[in-house]
């Protein structure tokens, strides 16, 4: 019981640390004090005698992408973190329930067909709608067999069609224009994110997220066998489908401003259970906390670590694959 | 309390049972028994209004139960599975706590009353040490018990039990026998099945047996629990024998 309140003080004290250290290393160094020192001037409306470039770097260069770290972060926790307790499975994510295979398929599409990022964020958001509601019809179908094994390999199975469909599309594409532009964005990255991405992802993820956050007791709930569930009272057709598109919106927003990032809607949940148990309206918060500031020290590290930037997806794949295996072979059956 | 007229049930395309009538009052225990397949369970979902009625009507004080919400069905009529831990490490308290969810709006979470109902529900069965512990770090004999308190958190008028002694040792079967005794003389109506006629001897008020998907008979249990009705249930050789203090036990013959 006492172990919670901590949980929530110091996951928000990292993401804090995490913040003021994303905001001062980099090509160009801003110590503590200059950071400090602009945000009070620009809270009191003062002026500061900074160089400007430290001001360009703070508002124009990291700030952005700073708070792009943290929204998409938050945003995946929290749809893994739904997923997982929907499908009554600790190991989906939305990368295994080909949400972000789909989600990528209709962002490559809208490149392809060179839309903007308003069509590039619907046709992400209805690509990852059409492959998770696939990928569920399809394998809560496949009567006889585990259910968890059937939604997992027809996860496995959906994402393969949807990938080589992205394969089709790269190889139609323009080579000098949209083929670099796709495999930039579909090995995920936060670099070229700017103001205007945000203000057209972040309204989206909080459409999203306000439903969750209201239904929170009623989705631990969709835990339980369906029968159960409706018996105490609870409309699971309605309540599944209203969560499933919640947590797509959610990632769709988030896969469309940053491309395909991993593993994060899988690590953080879990590590988040382990911190405050499975109840829904404690998980989700911290999750999201969790989430934002993973993201944000991995970013950080992709943009400092080597002379040119690393694919943020490329370090959360290095965490994420040994996590997982960790997870299938030796956790315990329960979460 | 409810009341059932000729009912069919069974899964879409697929019939399990016809023809079952039968009304429960009140306070009153009845107890399911038949084979393996013979439509225990569905025809308990039925009643739960987790299946459509194929024919026939279901009502539940007086109003017809395929009138009624999930919501008011679940604050009538509490539903307890046979025990599974699920994947989730949630508290018994939490468990207990969902058995709230019709008494609150979709938006809300429980508030005061509610942890009250739940703990007392924890009380009544002699869980409260056991409330901060995950339900999948308990006993089998301790987690069905939290199933039935999670039933009682929703203050229903009728529980239905499916096969609630089912793999739990003699002592804990006994103890579940006491809590649906204690539970009927505080007026709430039981119905539960069981793969063990000597349980219908020892808490039912009635026993309905039922044989590929019909009530083969609906009675007292030492009027209906015969050796005849017995072999036609389970097809094996049944002596019913009186026992001394009162009572009667059921008692197989091995001899072919």
């Amino acid at each position: 019981m006492n172990a919670r309140p901590v949980s929530y003080v110091a996951t928000v004290a990292v993401l804090f640390a995490l913040a003021v250290l994303a905001f001062g290393v980099g090509r160009y160094p801003v110590s503590v004090g200059e950071i400090f020192s602009l945000l009070a001037s620009k809270l009191t409306g003062s002026e500061h005698a900074l160089p400007a470039n430290v001001e360009t770097v703070i508002l124009q260069v990291r700030g952005p992408r700073i708070l792009a770290a943290v929204v998409v972060g938050a945003a995946l926790a929290a749809a893994g973190t739904a997923y997982q307790g929907m499908f009554r499975n600790p190991l989906v994510s939305p990368d295994i329930l080909g949400v972000s295979g789909g989600a990528a398929l209709g962002a490559v599409l809208a490149i392809f067909l060179s839309l903007d990022i308003l069509m590039t964020q619907a046709l992400a958001f209805a690509g990852g709608l059409v492959a998770v509601g696939l990928v569920y019809a399809v394998g809560s179908r496949l009567r006889g067999h585990d259910p968890l094994l059937a939604l997992v390999l027809t996860g496995v199975i959906i994402g393969t069609l949807l990938g080589s469909a992205i394969a089709l599309l790269k190889y139609l594409a323009d080579p000098y224009n949209q083929l670099p532009a796709i495999t930039y964005w579909l090995l995920g990255s936060l670099a070229s994110i700017t103001p205007r991405d945000l203000s057209a992802a972040a309204p989206l993820d909080l459409a999203g997220l306000v439903p969750m956050l209201l239904l929170r007791w009623r989705i631990n709930l969709l835990a339980l066998p369906d029968d159960e569930a409706r018996a105490l009272g609870v409309d699971t057709r309605r309540l599944r489908i209203m969560v499933v598109a919640c947590a797509t919106l959610m990632t769709a927003a988030a896969v469309a401003i940053s491309g395909i990032i991993g593993w994060v809607g899988l690590l953080i949940p879990h590590a988040a259970r382990l911190l405050v148990g499975p109840d829904f309206g404690r998980l989700l918060p911290l999750a999201m906390i969790m989430g934002a500031a993973f993201m944000l020290g991995v970013d950080t590290l992709c943009r400092t670590i080597a002379p040119i930037e690393i694919p943020p997806g490329v370090l959360t794949a290095l965490i994420g694959t040994p996590f997982f295996l960790w997870l299938f072979a030796f956790a315990r059956r329960s979460w | 309390m409810l009341q059932v007229e000729k009912l069919a049930f069974g899964f879409p395309g697929r019939s399990v049972g016809r023809d079952v009538s039968f009304a429960l009052a009140d306070g009153e225990v009845m107890c399911v028994l038949g084979p393996n397949g013979g439509g225990k369970t569905t025809l308990f979902r039925t009643l739960l209004g987790l299946l459509a009625a194929q024919a026939g009507r279901v009502f539940l004080q007086g109003r017809p139960l395929d009138s009624l919400s999930r919501q008011e069905v679940a604050r009538h009529v509490g539903y307890v599975p046979q025990g599974h831990a699920g994947q989730f490490a949630y508290t018994v308290r939490e468990v207990v706590l969902m058995g709230r969810t019709a008494h609150f709006g979709a938006f809300a979470a429980p508030g005061r009353k509610d942890y009250e109902v739940s703990d007392r529900a924890l009380t009544t069965l002699g869980l409260q040490a056991l409330a901060e512990r995950p339900i999948t770090q308990v006993s089998g004999g301790e987690r069905q018990l939290a199933l039935i308190a999670r039933a009682l958190a929703q203050e229903p008028r009728l529980l239905v039990m499916d096969e609630p002694t089912a793999s739990l040792d003699f002592g804990n079967q006994v103890r579940i026998l006491q809590r649906i005794r204690r539970l009927a003389s505080s007026g709430i109506s039981v119905l539960f099945s069981t793969h063990d006629p000597d349980h219908a001897f020892l808490a039912a008020d009635r026993a309905l047996l039922l044989a590929e998907g019909r009530a083969l008979e609906i009675g007292a249990p030492r009027d209906v629990i015969r050796a005849d009705t017995l072999h036609r249930l389970y097809g094996v050789s049944v002596s019913v024998v009186p026992l001394a203090g009162g009572g009667h036990t059921c008692l197989p013959s091995l001899a072919a």
